[in-house]
């Protein structure tokens, strides 16, 4: 490994917002003096889509993956063709983040079937005989605290806490072999911010059998527009445990879950494509019966 | 030889003692040259990394600069701690000894004690909560060859990804059940701290994450209840350990980052703004990955073990973070677990009290466990105690620790108030025999005692079946026996407490209660209450031999009483004290308590002449005598003969001498098998014949010379007894001198007789009494016989004679020794020719007076300095040339140009004894011409030989 090269961004986070500039340094080491024919540096950013299994033929899934959709698209060169002296060579340098026309800069987010990635490349063009030489370094994309692209429009009203009671007569299923118990609870929104807990508690009033656990599952609800109509999807995040054994009644517990990074980000709803995420509180009796309840959540970046 | 040198010696009974009966000019001195020097000044340690020391650097090189390292050791950390951590293992010891260390440089004293107090109460707990069942425990880690999977890792998401898929992978992973002894059990955690440091070491960072995470998890298990603290302890260093790992590695990662070089270091109070962004990154990651564990309690510890690093994120940080797990802790189910996390909680909170201003978290946890106090007693805490047969009162106590230890924190600052509110708080929970405890083992016992009756109401309306009632009253007594309660409810508080305690049937209650009480009583109340309970500890005691069990408590109740007493005597004459003793029947205890009595004394008693009294002590002192044999270690054996010296010391008729006298009669009868008694003994006997002998002011009359005799022959058929020559040659000189200073003009002469042939008899032990040592008692051995007068049954200078003989028979190691004794015996003698000696005994004739320079005595005088002379140049010359011999030569020369008339031949000698001297050329020159200028100037008193001598000398 006579060369190498390497590109190091100047904030540790890797975190950069829209119109801000990437700054970094592009290292290159090598033992004896590298003859290129040209360097230059490449800022890409797409969303890439993949139907689910479920909802197309698996060869469908395979081909009809839909086209991804490219958000940032910038190259410039760094340097013509020249020698690079033996040694670390640093060559600094700054691209303003900006979309291509008519796009957005959405948050980094990796799901299941929607990936939003970012990346700069750096591409060392040599000569005919040796090989070219390519790193390309990951960075994150965040919205400016507050400018959320296209909020839903009932997020106003919805940024207050939400009370919920769970007993056998509120269950859908009608209550068919779960014991007799009230969990009142509350949330303290439902409209979240990523960046900080999600915040509540139950309490466990009165239950005649003992409780195993109370877990809090984040899910993630995918939807791929294409031409066939849209797919679906739900898949599991995380699943947080509260409350563990037989809890005791009558005492508050607080409900407290940090949103993973990379696999959350803003709700996100474009003609294309839907980024929405979900937390179901599971209550799991002593005889594994499950009592699930669903509450839909808007997140933003504040 | 001695034909070689046939040297006529002739004594000059002139004035040779004019220098000498000049009087010198005593001074007094202010310093003793082997006197410790007093550390007048104490410089600072400067302690690396703390804050920044302004004061001197380099010690001085003063005694303190050589103490300070042994005092600063001991310093910190108090013996029980010391030991704790003693016990770990070296990983962990060294994690807490990092921790220690830094404590120690912060000066903040709470600290200091929280440090102590769960130190503490870490090797009780230890101690306390074992097992003999099988403990079952779940691990991936411990089962050798775990497949490491690397994937080449291009991107971060796939890294982040695969660390998460690695988290999940030990959820479901090969894990492995195994069924352990605690034993084993124990040697596994250990193994998981090794594991998981060298995971560490071996930058793993994920792999020590997962153990760390594993090693919690078992704290959510209860399946063996009666060990689950031992292994809070346990598992809890761990994560510890782990914890300052973390720590150490995000502030070493901001060290190199932004303060450039590597020594500096981030001050122990740093703010988020001078921690470096990647530290800064690495630090919130961790805390990302540990909010995505599944399980709540691993979960919680996790995080509650990387508490202290929340101050790289921010400074408020830690505080929310302290008071959102108090809230969280509540959702764990089981009592047991939830209550040891709040106590771990409480001890990583209260290690961080430098930083943490606001210490309402604490109470808040302990108000928080009040708020589902009910839930001890639900279902499933019942079906659990059914299925592992373990009553509700033990299933309690398995609470106290970590409650008592949550409700000290909360007290170190506490008030009044506070604990009046926590009452009222039991009250609502029925009298909670468990909070109960808890407050009276947690708040300052100073709060407690003054409200003494209002817990003893408490208790005795106490409704639940949770800690005892004597664990209750033995609580309340260990506060009471500390702090006293107010004077007016004393009486009553013992009697409501004692009806109680004598209540109780079963024989291990009533002693541990008794126990703290019996302090209580000795403290504030009266001989006549003492002996009251004791004659009712006796009591319940005493019957189907129960007593055997509990030496250990009966040990410490007489302890208490020794230590606590003020008037020893009246204990000794208490009717029921005696008994009490009596009821150690084991040998090993009842000695060890007549040690403690008697070593107890010593504080208390000065003298002591009461018959029953003396009758008590001698008692005890006999059976520790007793419990001499020739199985008993040496330090033992030195032990129990100091006491018993003490206790001789101690016992004093006053002027009643021959009371004394029969009293030490009669210790000799019962002390035989100990040497040091003996010793003892012959000392207090002589100190009473000198006594004696000052009382009449030398003037015996018949009684008191009956009784100085007595004495005297006391001294003299006791000391054969005695197995130490070395003893027994001191006190054989010793005795002879206090005889002869009481006249007794037989006796002296026989303790020197026997004297002088114990000196043969120690050539058999020289180790004990080396020739070093043997020189210098000869030389004062000869200055006594000097006014020893003749014994006029045998021959003139009698006792010298056999002294030289037995010298001259001695098998000497070293000539010299000899030599200079040789040369002290030509002083000794040659003064004894004097007309008047230097010194002499009151009412004692000395030969001086006896012969009165009679020809044929000083004839005899010569006759032996001859020989002697002779001797000394035999040994002399074999010595052969060398230092040694010139300075003898020197010292001799002096003796034979002062101490005798100087015939020719003496002449010759002298002159050939200096030649020889002055040829060797290794003695200091000013010496010698001191000597010289001594003798020109005593020649000039017309002493024509000494003259001739002078001018022949170079």
């Amino acid at each position: 490994m006579s060369t190498s090269l390497d590109i190091r961004l100047k904030r540790a986070d890797k975190v950069y917002r829209e119109e801000e500039n990437i700054t970094g340094v592009i290292a290159i080491t090598t033992a004896s003096d590298l003859k290129h024919d040209g360097i230059t540096l490449t800022v890409e950013g797409c969303v890439n889509l993949q139907l689910s299994s479920k909802n197309v033929g698996i060869i469908d899934a395979f081909y009809n993956s839909v086209k991804p959709i490219q958000l940032i698209g910038v190259t410039c060169e760094v340097s013509g063709s020249s020698r690079l002296p033996a040694g670390t060579t640093e060559i600094p340098f700054e691209v303003p983040l900006k979309p291509r026309a008519n796009r957005v800069l959405y948050e980094t987010y990796h799901g299941v079937y929607i990936n939003i990635s970012y990346a700069i490349r750096c591409d060392v063009k040599r000569s005919f005989l040796s090989k070219d030489l390519q790193k390309s370094q990951q960075f994150l994309v965040q919205y400016w605290p507050g400018r959320n692209p296209g909020p839903p429009p009932h997020i106003k009203d919805t940024n207050r806490s939400v009370p919920f009671k769970l007993s056998p007569t509120t269950l859908a299923a009608g209550g068919a072999g779960a014991p007799d118990f009230l969990l009142r609870g509350q949330l303290d929104g439902i409209c979240c911010s990523v960046n900080r807990p999600f915040t509540g508690h139950v309490i466990l009033e009165k239950c005649a059998a003992p409780v195993r656990s109370i877990e809090l599952q984040l899910v993630r609800v995918e939807t791929c527009g294409c031409a066939e109509g849209y797919a679906r999807e739900a898949t599991e995040i995380q699943n947080i445990q509260i409350g563990d054994g037989d809890i005791p009644t009558n005492v508050d517990i607080p409900i407290y879950m940090v949103f993973p990074r990379l696999f959350t980000c803003p709700t996100l709803i474009t003609t294309n494509f839907k980024i929405e995420f979900e937390v179901n509180l599971v209550i799991v009796f002593h005889d594994d019966h499950l009592v699930t309840n669903n509450f839909p959540l808007i997140l933003v970046r504040e | 030889m001695s034909n070689a040198y046939n040297i006529e010696w002739k004594t000059s009974t002139n004035d040779t003692l004019s220098a000498k009966t000049k009087e010198l000019v005593g001074t007094k001195t202010s310093d003793h040259p082997l006197k410790t020097t007093t550390v007048t000044e104490r410089i600072p340690r400067r302690i690396l990394g703390s804050q920044p020391s302004t004061g001197r650097t380099t010690p001085v090189s003063s005694p303190s600069a050589l103490l300070e390292p042994l005092s600063t050791a001991l310093e910190g950390v108090d013996p029980l701690t010391a030991f704790a951590i003693e016990e770990m293992d070296p990983l962990s010891k060294l994690a807490a000894e990092e921790t220690d260390s830094r404590s120690n440089s912060d000066k903040k004293s709470d600290q200091r004690v929280e440090v102590d107090s769960w130190g503490a109460k870490k090797a009780a707990i230890l101690s306390k909560y074992t097992t003999s069942e099988k403990i079952s425990i779940v691990t991936s880690f411990l089962s050798d060859g775990e497949k490491v999977v690397v994937k080449a890792q291009s991107t971060a998401v796939d890294k982040i990804q695969h660390r998460l898929e690695q988290l999940d992978c030990i959820d479901e992973g090969s894990q492995t059940k195994l069924d352990l002894s605690q034993t084993e059990y124990v040697n596994r955690i250990e193994q998981l701290n090794r594991e998981l440091v060298s995971a560490w070491n071996s930058e793993q960072r994920v792999k020590s994450l997962k153990i760390a995470i594993q090693c919690a998890k078992l704290l959510a298990d209860t399946s063996v209840l009666r060990f689950y603290p031992s292994k809070f302890v346990l598992i809890t260093d761990i994560l510890d350990v782990f914890g300052q790992l973390v720590y150490n590695r995000l502030s070493t990662k901001t060290d190199s980052h932004k303060l450039g070089s590597k020594l500096a270091k981030l001050p122990e109070d740093f703010t988020p703004d001078m921690v470096s962004d990647s530290a800064k990154e690495t630090c919130l990651n961790w805390f990302y990955k540990i909010a995505s564990i599944r399980e709540l309690v691993p979960r919680l510890y996790v995080e509650m073990a990387l508490m202290k690093s929340y101050y790289f994120l921010s400074l408020s940080e830690c505080q929310d973070a302290l008071r959102r797990l108090t809230h969280m802790i509540s959702g764990i189910g089981n009592p047991l677990v939830a209550v040891y996390a709040r106590c771990y909680l409480c001890r990583v909170g209260s290690s961080l009290s430098n930083r943490i201003k606001n210490k309402q978290y604490l109470l808040q946890n302990f108000h928080r466990f009040l708020q589902s106090y009910q839930h001890l007693f639900s279902r499933s805490v019942k079906g659990e105690l059914t299925q592992q047969k373990m009553s509700l009162s033990v299933y309690m106590s398995l609470f106290t620790p970590a409650l008592d230890y949550m409700l000290q924190t909360v007290t170190l600052d506490s008030s009044d108030f506070l604990l009046d509110d926590l009452l009222e708080r039991c009250r609502v929970h029925g009298n909670s025999s468990l909070i109960l405890n808890t407050i009276m083992s947690a708040f300052k016992p100073t709060l407690i005692s003054i409200r003494t009756l209002q817990f003893l109401e408490m208790i005795e309306h106490c409704l639940d079946q949770g800690i005892p009632l004597h664990s209750l009253l033995r609580t309340l007594g260990l506060c009471v026996s500390v702090a006293p309660p107010p004077f007016e409810h004393r009486r009553q508080i013992l009697n409501i407490a004692w009806r109680h305690i004598a209540s109780l049937k079963d024989v291990e209650e009533y002693i541990a209660c008794a126990e703290p009480w019996v302090l209580y009583v000795v403290k504030y109340f009266s001989h006549r209450e003492i002996n009251t309970i004791l004659g009712d500890i006796i009591e319940h005691i005493a019957p189907d031999r129960s007593y055997e069990q509990y030496y250990n408590q009966l040990k410490y109740i007489v302890e208490n009483i020794v230590h606590n007493i003020q008037d020893f005597e009246a204990l000794l004459v208490m009717d029921n004290f005696l008994p009490l003793i009596d009821l150690f029947q084991e040998e090993s205890a009842r000695v060890e308590v007549c040690k403690k009595i008697l070593i107890g004394s010593n504080i208390s008693v000065h003298v002591v002449n009461d018959p029953v009294v003396v009758n008590a002590l001698m008692f005890l002192c006999s059976t520790l005598h007793d419990s001499v044999n020739a199985l008993t270690p040496d330090d033992e054996y030195r032990q129990i003969g100091d006491i018993l010296c003490h206790v001789i010391k101690v016992i004093d008729y006053g002027r009643d001498f021959e009371q004394q006298l029969t009293f030490y009669v009669e210790a000799r009868g019962m002390f035989s098998n100990i040497d040091i008694v003996f010793v003892q003994l012959v000392q207090c006997v002589n100190a009473l014949s000198v006594k004696t002998r000052q009382i009449v002011k030398g003037a015996h009359t018949r009684k008191t010379g009956d009784f100085v005799r007595a004495c005297a022959a006391y001294c003299f058929i006791t000391i054969p007894s005695i197995k130490s020559v070395k003893h027994r040659l001191r006190l054989y000189l010793l005795s002879g001198q206090v005889a002869l200073f009481n006249q007794c003009l037989g006796q002296a002469d026989a303790c020197f007789k026997a004297g002088v042939s114990t000196i043969s008899e120690i050539q058999s032990e020289k180790a004990q009494f080396p020739e070093a040592e043997l020189v210098p008692y000869v030389k004062q051995f000869l200055s006594i016989l000097l006014v020893v007068p003749d014994n006029p049954d045998c021959s003139v200078l009698n006792l010298t004679r056999s002294m030289l003989n037995v010298l001259q028979g001695y098998s000497w190691d070293n000539t010299a020794s000899l030599i200079s004794i040789y040369l002290s015996v030509i002083d000794m003698l040659s003064v004894m020719a004097q007309e008047w000696y230097p010194y002499h005994i009151d009412k004692v004739e000395s030969n001086d007076s006896l012969y009165g320079s009679d020809k044929k005595f000083i004839a005899e005088i010569n006759k032996i300095c001859s020989v002697v002379i002779s001797e000394l140049m035999s040994k002399l010359q074999a010595l052969g040339p060398c230092t040694k011999q010139s300075s003898f030569a020197v010292e001799l020369f002096v003796k034979v140009a002062v101490r005798n008339e100087l015939t020719n031949q003496l002449l010759v000698l002298a002159l050939n004894l200096w030649n020889l001297a002055v040829k060797d050329g290794s003695l200091d020159k000013r010496y010698l011409i001191r000597t010289k200028d001594y003798l020109k100037h005593k020649s000039s008193s017309n002493n024509t030989r000494l003259q001739e001598i002078v001018e022949k000398m170079e």
